[in-house]
């Protein structure tokens, strides 16, 4: 499972329609699943999907049932098959009833999730996820976040998700990548990408006496002195000699060191929008 | 296996679920049906009319034609240009656009499912005719029958296919919509809904019979009630008109897919 980041305007969902063959790339190539996606060959088209939030397949007026029969024709999908695995997702999603009332009955949560069992009755290998979150309560997130990290361990299915949740993206994607101004910015494990979106260590300390500011000033960036409570970043080549200077000059009652927190950093690059 | 894409599960599947979905706007479709009065409007209009005698416009014959003109157009009635433009600007013909089916299919059955829930408020608009009219009272042969039902879907077939091609636009202007209302006022005049075509002008019907225009209502009505009519000329014309419009409503739409950028996704 791969996420899928940038600044809104990045370029994410025209990535993502580009690759399941939406828009037709203006230079270059591209493969997914060894198919060129825009020329949306019957083969490719059964081996992906692409969830977009708050946008649907499902028939507004009727129950989800009638567009999972239609999605089970078109497909090709046996109708054991399909029941088989109607039955498997719903339980997985949590479904019961509401597969059987008007979509427009349904709560946006409930709907997502329908939306989801229409996208993955085909079982496809590729799924293309666009704020599948979107717009849901934060139970209803944590569901589908359970859903999609069970429908990938039991299918092995390839996942490209965006999304403004960073919840979503530390839940579920040991990799990640950031887009921005159409260039890739990182590729890789997501604990990597904060210390390259910001490359110091936050030191939190906490002191038996109050020390004046001018004290920190070699150290590191002083963020906050509040009587006995410092904090400082600082640059992680002189980490350890940082540590070791503190140690000798002040009483230390309790010494903290962490990475910025990753969604506060990614959090602050989509505010701003630019790095 | 499938035959353009179709298989019958994929017909059965497409026509129940879009029946389901027309019966929900059941009542929206009965106004419809009521809406579209004009053959009885203008059949009122021809029988008060002094020039309805030099034009050769027999009574119940005229009766019969506009009643028939009414049913034509009741089941070849087209709106994919306003369902395609929506679902274009809505996002919605993304996922569509990613299933192994051409969306148009979608549209196909979306039609024959509203047919199918006109039918019933037609077939008691048409009784109210003949409880008004009894005079006109007939009954076509199984055969004539059988032939304006296959006049009248091919009727559907090139309304449809040229909607679609306005529809196709949408890929490039996003209200295609506009230029389907210049493409009414052709049909209003040239299609047989205001009068039949042998009334017009011998100059004016030889042009207007290389348009598709008295394809869509005048030819299948004309078979339905009965008139002597040239058959083979009038299916040979409706073929003629749908193997033109196929592959430039195919390849008009592939143009248009190569462009499209998922408006509203």
């Amino acid at each position: 499972m791969v996420g899928f980041l940038g600044a809104n305007g990045a370029g994410k969902t025209t990535t993502l329609k580009m690759l399941c063959g939406l828009i037709h790339p203006s230079a270059g190539e591209v493969l997914v699943a060894g198919h060129r996606p825009q020329r949306r060959h019957p083969d490719f088209l059964r081996r992906i999907t692409l969830v977009m939030g708050q946008k649907q397949q499902l028939i507004w007026d009727l129950p989800p049932m009638d567009s999972l029969r239609v999605n089970a024709a078109v497909y090709g999908i046996p109708d054991r098959v399909a029941r088989r695995r109607i039955n498997e997702l719903s339980d997985l999603l949590e479904l019961g009833e509401e597969l059987t009332r008007p979509v427009r009955k349904l709560s946006l949560g409930q709907r997502m999730k329908a939306e989801l069992l229409a996208a993955l009755l085909h079982e496809p290998e590729v799924l293309f996820l666009d704020e599948p979150t979107l717009g849901l309560d934060v139970n209803a997130q944590m569901r589908v976040r359970q859903f999609l990290a069970d429908y990938n361990r039991r299918t092995g299915a390839t996942v490209l998700l965006t999304s403004h949740y960073m919840a979503d993206i530390t839940a579920l994607c040991p990799r990640v990548m950031l887009i921005h101004q159409g260039q890739l910015f990182h590729d890789g494990a997501l604990d990597r990408l904060a210390s390259r979106l910001a490359p110091e260590r936050h030191v939190r300390l906490e002191l038996e006496q109050p020390a004046p500011a001018e004290a920190f000033a070699a150290l590191g960036q002083l963020d906050r002195l509040e009587n006995c409570e410092v904090n400082l970043r600082v640059d992680p080549a002189l980490l350890t000699s940082v540590l070791a200077q503190i140690l000798a000059r002040f009483e230390v009652r309790d010494l903290e060191v962490n990475d910025p927190p990753i969604d506060q950093l990614i959090g602050e690059l989509f505010r701003q929008g630019s790095l | 296996m499938r035959i353009f894409g179709l298989n019958w599960r994929i017909i059965r599947a497409l026509l129940s679920s879009q029946y389901a979905h027309m019966l929900e706007y059941r009542a929206e479709i009965a106004l419809w049906a009521l809406s579209g009065v004009l053959p009885f409007i203008m059949l009122s209009l021809w029988s008060g009319s002094a020039a309805r005698a030099e034009l050769g416009l027999d009574g119940v014959a005229l009766d019969r034609y506009f009643l028939s003109a009414f049913l034509v157009r009741q089941f070849s009635v087209v709106w994919v240009v306003y369902a395609f433009e929506e679902d274009a600007l809505l996002g919605r013909l993304s996922p569509y656009l990613l299933q192994p089916l051409h969306p148009l299919w979608r549209y196909v059955a979306a039609h024959l499912g509203e047919q199918l829930t006109r039918l019933p408020f037609a077939a008691l608009i048409a009784a109210l005719f003949f409880l008004i009219q009894p005079q006109a009272f007939w009954v076509p042969s199984l055969g004539g029958l059988l032939l304006a039902w296959m006049a009248t879907w091919m009727a559907f077939a090139i309304a449809f296919l040229l909607q679609s091609l306005i529809a196709s636009l949408c890929f490039w202007s996003e209200k295609a919509t506009a230029l389907e209302r210049l493409l009414f006022l052709p049909f209003l005049f040239f299609s047989g809904l205001l009068a039949p075509l042998t009334a017009f002008p011998p100059a004016v019907r030889a042009w207007v019979q290389w348009t598709p225009f008295p394809y869509l209502i005048d030819f299948p009505a004309r078979v339905l009630s009965g008139d002597p009519v040239n058959l083979a000329g009038g299916f040979a014309a409706q073929l003629g008109w749908v193997l033109l419009l196929l592959p430039l409503v195919l390849l008009l739409w592939r143009a248009g897919v190569r462009r499209y950028s998922a408006m509203g996704a």
